[in-house]
């Protein structure tokens, strides 16, 4: 049986088409096949939320979603959203607040903090909490970036 | 990459979804949402030849109302169930149990019928689904059939499920008039696997419970259908004399299983904790 499969899908607004294994994950195929190593590997099965990426508008395991299933999505990563400014004053409040340190969970907490702002703009500090649960970070203890997050909403007029 | 090689299929009906599985048999495995699957394959804890992908499959995703209640369609995302409005005022005790399940990317992905179809004993849905009488509807080579929810779940990661069948659909029928529903679990971190968890499906009438269900889950091979306890509510009005009892009834019914996170003696406690802070909210 073939276990190769051909796929077309846009990767941060550009157009990409491959001929990969079945088995290649979304994560791995935007590292090796595309260079965008700004998604991370980190448990592979599901739990650590490093490689979040955005799949038709929405977060998702990049370790649990295979390459061929993003066939004709539309996918974005932490490079797509840097270029775009789209996340840039979490970015920001990231360095200002101390809410990294190794930098490893970063992307994926970023894109995760990208969807909360669009379902609960004005999520409490223990949603907030409850909505990166799926995101680990080893370093910062949680509260620094808890405090990014509501430090960029501050300024964009919204709730302390 | 670290799944052993498969090939892969993207049906575009489900006759060819079937007809894939019929084909390669043992060696197939259905791809849902693959929140579950995907893990054990990074794990290689499953290996099989050919996934077919039923990501595609027209019809199989959606939330409509029946004559008989609801119909989820088993594609239908944990987050669009989460979200419905339709789940919301038809199936309170799903769209309660919807926030428990994994993380929001998780649910982004993962599909009610992936949940309902790999029967996890710690799963959310399938106690639910007891809870509430829901009833499966699968297709196969053969046709169509619907199996109860009792019925559905035999045991450790088995269902009624035949190789080369496909869950297409839950159906849950309407709530009776006073009949309310609670859901709770406990996990040690927000979105991991319940150490024990409670849905329960009970009537109530002036005060008093009548019938009801309390269906425990992470306590067994399966969902955990408490029938002598869940008996003693018939005709009581909440109090906590009537907790105790019930609670003290759960540590003799329930025989539940151990591991690192909690042992026997410690998940027969928490299911009495369970059952008075979901039963006492219900008969106010």
């Amino acid at each position: 049986m073939d276990s190769t499969v051909e796929i077309g899908l846009r990767v941060n607004g550009e157009r990409a088409t491959r001929r990969i294994e079945a088995r290649m994950n979304l994560v791995d195929f935007l590292r090796e096949e595309l260079g965008l190593t700004g998604s991370h590997v980190g448990c592979e099965h599901g739990v650590c939320g490093a490689c979040t990426v955005r799949v038709d508008g929405r977060i998702v395991r990049g370790c649990l979603m295979l390459a061929a299933q993003a066939d004709g999505a539309d996918v974005w990563t932490i490079e797509g959203l840097s270029d775009t400014g789209e996340i840039r004053d979490l970015q920001e409040a990231f360095v200002e607040r101390n809410a990294l340190q190794c930098g490893y969970c970063t992307p994926g907490m970023l894109l995760t903090l990208a969807e909360l702002r669009e379902r609960n703009p004005a999520a409490s500090r223990q949603e907030i909490r409850e909505f990166i649960s799926g995101n680990y970070c080893r370093c910062t203890g949680y509260e620094a970036i808890v405090d990014a997050f509501e430090m960029a909403r501050q300024r964009q007029g919204g709730p302390s | 990459m670290k799944p052993a090689p498969f090939a892969y299929v993207r049906p575009a009906s489900l006759e060819d979804a079937i007809a894939a599985l019929d084909e390669h048999g043992e060696d197939s495995r259905i791809l849902a949402g693959g929140q579950s699957l995907m893990a054990t394959l990074n794990m290689r804890l499953s290996a099989p030849e050919i996934l077919v992908d039923i990501g595609r499959v027209p019809d199989l995703a959606g939330i409509e109302e029946t004559d008989a209640g609801l119909r989820i369609g088993a594609m239908t995302r944990h987050a669009e169930v989460e979200a419905s409005d339709l789940v919301a005022s038809r199936a309170p005790l799903i769209a309660s149990a919807m926030p428990h399940i994994a993380h929001p990317a998780v649910r982004n992905c993962g599909t009610f019928g992936g949940s309902i179809a790999l029967a996890d004993p710690a799963a959310e849905l399938p106690a639910c689904a007891v809870a509430l009488g829901a009833r499966m509807t699968i297709a196969g080579k053969g046709g169509t059939r619907t199996v109860d929810a009792d019925a559905f779940f035999r045991g450790l990661y088995e269902t009624a499920l035949e190789p080369g069948e496909v869950l297409t659909a839950v159906e849950v029928p309407g709530i009776g008039a006073g009949w309310k529903s609670g859901f709770m679990e406990l996990a040690r971190r927000h979105g991991d696997y319940a150490m024990i968890g409670l849905a329960a499906h009970v009537e109530v009438q002036d005060g008093r419970f009548g019938q009801g269900r309390l269906v425990f889950f992470g306590v067994g091979e399966r969902p955990v259908c408490a029938v002598r306890s869940a008996a003693l509510l018939d005709g009581e009005s909440w109090s906590d004399a009537l907790g105790d009892r019930i609670a003290d009834a759960l540590k003799e019914e329930l025989d539940p299983s151990e591991d690192l996170n909690a042992d026997a003696p410690m998940r027969r406690h928490l299911a009495g904790v369970l059952a008075r802070r979901v039963l006492a909210p219900l008969a106010a």
